[in-house]
């Protein structure tokens, strides 16, 4: 059975990644998006996985939270507020949603999953840094290369091209 | 442990339920952003339940890889939102209609 943590952890993460969705302001919508990775991050606590969560909280709500707080703060004011949706398109949204899930908690149910508990170990953390630079090595330099060139392309989207350098008019 | 594998499994699925819904419902650039986070975030929940219920390392791995290139594809996708909201002054896709027929 689920104790009193899970269940707190639950209510958190999926009510305010409701909220977030649904608050009229965005930034008010990007701070309950940090108390959903926030949880999410209390969930790999739970399943012993602790190396995992802090890498989701150094990523996730130190930098892509504070990224994107920063990007509503250059945005028009008048932008950052829902304007008033359409109750159709809210309504089929909803009901997708619904049949969604319901579909897919039935299979999951109905499968074998509800029947598998362990009480083996955890797997320790420094397996993973093991992992990490013998079996996975190629991957590792894969990903750092495109996390840079990610970096520059953002960089270049969002570069002004309409400024002068005043250096080179002279 | 005193949880189970299914547990972790259904809030995984509500959290991807969440997310389908908003970006069936919502135009607003950053709210589809906000979604798609949550899709991701619910992806590695079961990455990291899966992993821990068989035991294996090999999840806590690709979960760790699945946070390097979602940051990364945050930052990209940030920097796309800026360059609409210049060329459009608006961050409603609706409005974003260049590539239109």
């Amino acid at each position: 059975m689920a104790d009193a943590a899970f269940l707190a952890l639950s209510v958190l993460t999926i009510g305010t990644a409701i909220a977030a969705l649904e608050f009229r302001s965005l930034v008010y919508g990007s701070i309950a998006l940090m108390g959903t990775l926030g949880g999410v991050a209390g969930f790999f606590l739970l399943l012993d996985s602790p190396f995992v969560a802090l890498f989701q909280i150094a990523v996730y709500v130190g930098s892509i939270a504070v990224l994107i707080l920063f990007t509503v703060m250059l945005v028009r004011r008048e932008l950052i507020f829902t304007k008033i949706e359409d109750p159709k398109r809210k309504w089929a949204g909803i009901g997708l949603m619904l049949i969604f899930m319901v579909g897919i908690g039935a299979i999951i149910l109905d499968s074998g999953l509800k029947s598998i508990t362990t009480d083996e170990p955890p797997v320790d953390f420094r397996d993973i840094g093991k992992d990490f630079l013998t079996y996975y090595w190629p991957a590792l330099i894969l990903m750092a290369l495109i996390l840079s060139s990610a970096v520059i392309g953002a960089l270049t989207l969002a570069r002004r091209e309409d400024t002068v350098n005043e250096q080179r008019a002279d | 442990m005193s949880n189970e594998l299914i547990e972790f499994v259904i809030v995984s699925v509500a959290l991807l339920g969440i997310g389908i819904y908003g970006l069936a419902v919502k135009r607003n650039a950053i709210r589809m952003l906000f979604s798609i986070e949550i899709i991701i975030n619910a992806a590695n929940l079961n990455l990291v339940a899966f992993a821990r219920f068989l035991p294996h390392s090999g999840g806590q791995t690709l979960a760790l890889f699945s946070i390097a290139i979602a940051a990364a594809e945050v930052a990209v996708g940030l920097g796309l939102i800026i360059v609409a909201y210049r060329m459009y002054q608006n961050i409603d896709i609706a409005d974003f209609r260049s590539l239109k027929g």
